[in-house]
């Protein structure tokens, strides 16, 4: 019996050449993609980053001026004039950056590009913190007990009266934890509104903030999407993501250990059929705080993210190419078995103690070559580390066929990678691997903040 | 009166300056907050006393170990 042909709106698009609007670790990334796939890219870099291994990687390199990321990275009309003379017919934005700012990706297809990620609607609807919680509400999510848009101290009496303390002031716009506030009591939460509104206006450029129940000790657990454009989702589980510096992640793993298994599955599935309902492309992630069996949606991130080796690991999928072949109008890849234990550390350039960030050249750096361990990087030896961009060093993934394995990689390929000229987080890490809660898989968000406020010192390595 | 130098402990830019010469601060007190490596690095008073000179301003670029204030305890 043959099907009518189905009814799309997207026809495929041929892409022969990207344009990575990006730098570092995630630009060689995709550089690695592309030239896997056969097709061109285009690196751009400021001079900080003229240095960096995939500006040789890739098929063409262009300098960028300025240094700051506003005047660099982040200048769409110097980036969209570089894919217009460089002949790209795509841009992949990373992450980070201007990834998640749908004006930018307009442009793109405004200039007859493709952009690789979500229909730039997406990117405004999720990007919108409060919105996007609504969004998936409806849709049947489950979320913890929050508000909409706080704009008076009245109002926020209200509704903390109803969620009860404690409970967190979020910044609408914002992400990576910049302007929360935790407040116990009644009488703390004017000047928190106070403060996160400032912080969210100068930050974000938008005063709008609102409140959530706070969940003590929660786990980061998140779950990957894929949707393509013919109205199909599906999930590649999860990733646990609990451990955390400054609310940014430090170390990434999946599965996520000491969680029920069916509870999982049944979240990312309900994601992933929310996505292929709501007509959701591309790649994204479901983020979620996990609490004594409960889960509550927390954003969505519509773009890779730095931790997708991790998935990448245990699947077999390549995310990156997975997010090419989709933008070009491909359809989803066969669903993929979860297989053995990934783990992901973020080697930052900040100091083990005090999470200081430091600046240097590298005067050595010699990732390590071992079996199960991957490097991602965009550094090199000789290669500046500057204070205009992020501190990430590189990202060592090990996988193993249990967890203890895979831990037990990342614990040498730490100790075997080589750097001198700025100071790392390398010790630190190494005492999150060795700490005995978190080989048991007794883990939470604040696990990192209380090992350094013990006071105890981080031994060297 | 003691005289006392407030010192940025990173290389970085002055992201916002919260506190006004002529302030009282007390010891442990946010006076600035510095960028770096998009993090945002406080710079807190070393101790109790009146802020008498603020010597960097917003965007402004600032070196390790550089003097961005001065307290008089």
């Amino acid at each position: 019996m043959t099907q009518p042909e189905q009814q799309t709106s997207s026809q495929p698009r041929a892409i022969r050449k990207i344009l990575i609007a990006n730098r570092g670790a995630i630009a060689r990334r995709i550089v690695r993609a592309c030239n896997e796939l056969g097709l061109e890219s285009v690196v751009v870099h400021t001079s900080v980053d003229a240095h960096a291994p995939y500006i040789d990687e890739a098929s063409e390199a262009h300098a960028l001026r300025g240094l700051r990321p506003a005047d660099s990275y982040l200048d769409q009309e110097q980036l969209l004039g570089i894919a217009r003379t460089s002949g790209a017919d795509a841009v992949h934005p990373g992450y980070g950056f201007l990834s998640e700012n749908a004006g930018f990706a307009q442009k793109v297809i405004d200039a007859g590009l493709t952009f690789i990620g979500p229909d730039p609607v997406w990117l405004e609807r999720m990007g919108d913190k409060v919105n996007a919680r609504r969004i998936m509400a409806e849709q049947g999510m489950p979320v913890f007990d929050g508000s909409d848009f706080i704009t008076d101290l009245a109002t926020a009496h209200e509704v903390a009266q109803t969620i009860g303390f404690p409970l967190v002031v979020k910044p609408s716009g914002g992400g990576g934890g910049m302007g929360m506030q935790v407040v116990e009591q009644m009488d703390a939460l004017e000047s928190a509104l106070t403060q996160a509104q400032a912080v969210a206006a100068a930050a974000f450029g938008s005063s709008d903030v609102y409140l959530e129940r706070w969940i003590a000790r929660p786990r980061h657990i998140e779950y990957q999407i894929l949707a393509d454009e013919h109205g199909n989702a599906m999930h590649l589980y999860e990733r646990e993501c609990s451990i955390q510096r400054r609310h940014q992640k430090l170390i990434e793993e999946s599965p996520a250990p000491g969680i029920d298994a069916s509870l999982l599955r049944e979240q990312a599935e309900r994601g992933a059929e929310i996505c292929a309902r709501l007509g959701y492309n591309n790649v994204g992630t479901l983020e979620t705080l996990y609490s004594d069996g409960s889960s509550g949606f927390l954003e969505m991130n519509t773009r890779i993210q730095v931790e997708h080796g991790v998935t990448e690991e245990v699947t077999g999928v390549d995310l990156v190419q997975q997010q090419i072949l989709l933008a070009a109008g491909g359809r989803l890849p066969e669903p993929a078995e979860l297989s053995g234990h990934a783990i992901e550390v973020r080697l930052y350039a900040e100091d083990s103690q005090t999470l200081m960030p430091s600046t240097g050249v590298l005067r050595i750096f010699q990732p390590p070559q071992l079996f199960g361990v991957r490097v991602e990087t965009g550094y090199q030896q000789g290669q500046e580390v500057s204070p205009y961009y992020d501190a990430l060093l590189a990202k060592i993934i090990a996988k193993g066929r249990t967890r203890e394995q895979a831990i037990g990689r990342a614990v040498v390929a730490l100790q075997a990678f080589t750097i001198q000229g700025v100071q790392t987080n390398a010790a630190l890490l190494l005492r999150v691997l060795r700490d005995t809660a978190f080989l048991r898989g007794d883990i939470d968000t604040g696990m990192v903040a209380r090992i350094l406020r013990s006071g105890q010192r981080i031994p060297a390595l | 009166m003691a005289r006392q130098d407030v010192e940025s402990e990173v290389t970085g830019n002055v992201w916002k300056v919260l506190k006004s010469v002529g302030d009282s601060v007390a010891e442990g007190e946010v006076i600035m907050i510095l960028e770096s490596m998009k993090m945002e690095i406080p710079v807190e008073s070393p101790a109790s006393g009146t802020l008498s000179q603020v010597l960097v301003e917003p965007e402004e670029q600032v070196e390790e170990d550089q003097v961005v204030a001065v307290i008089e305890s």
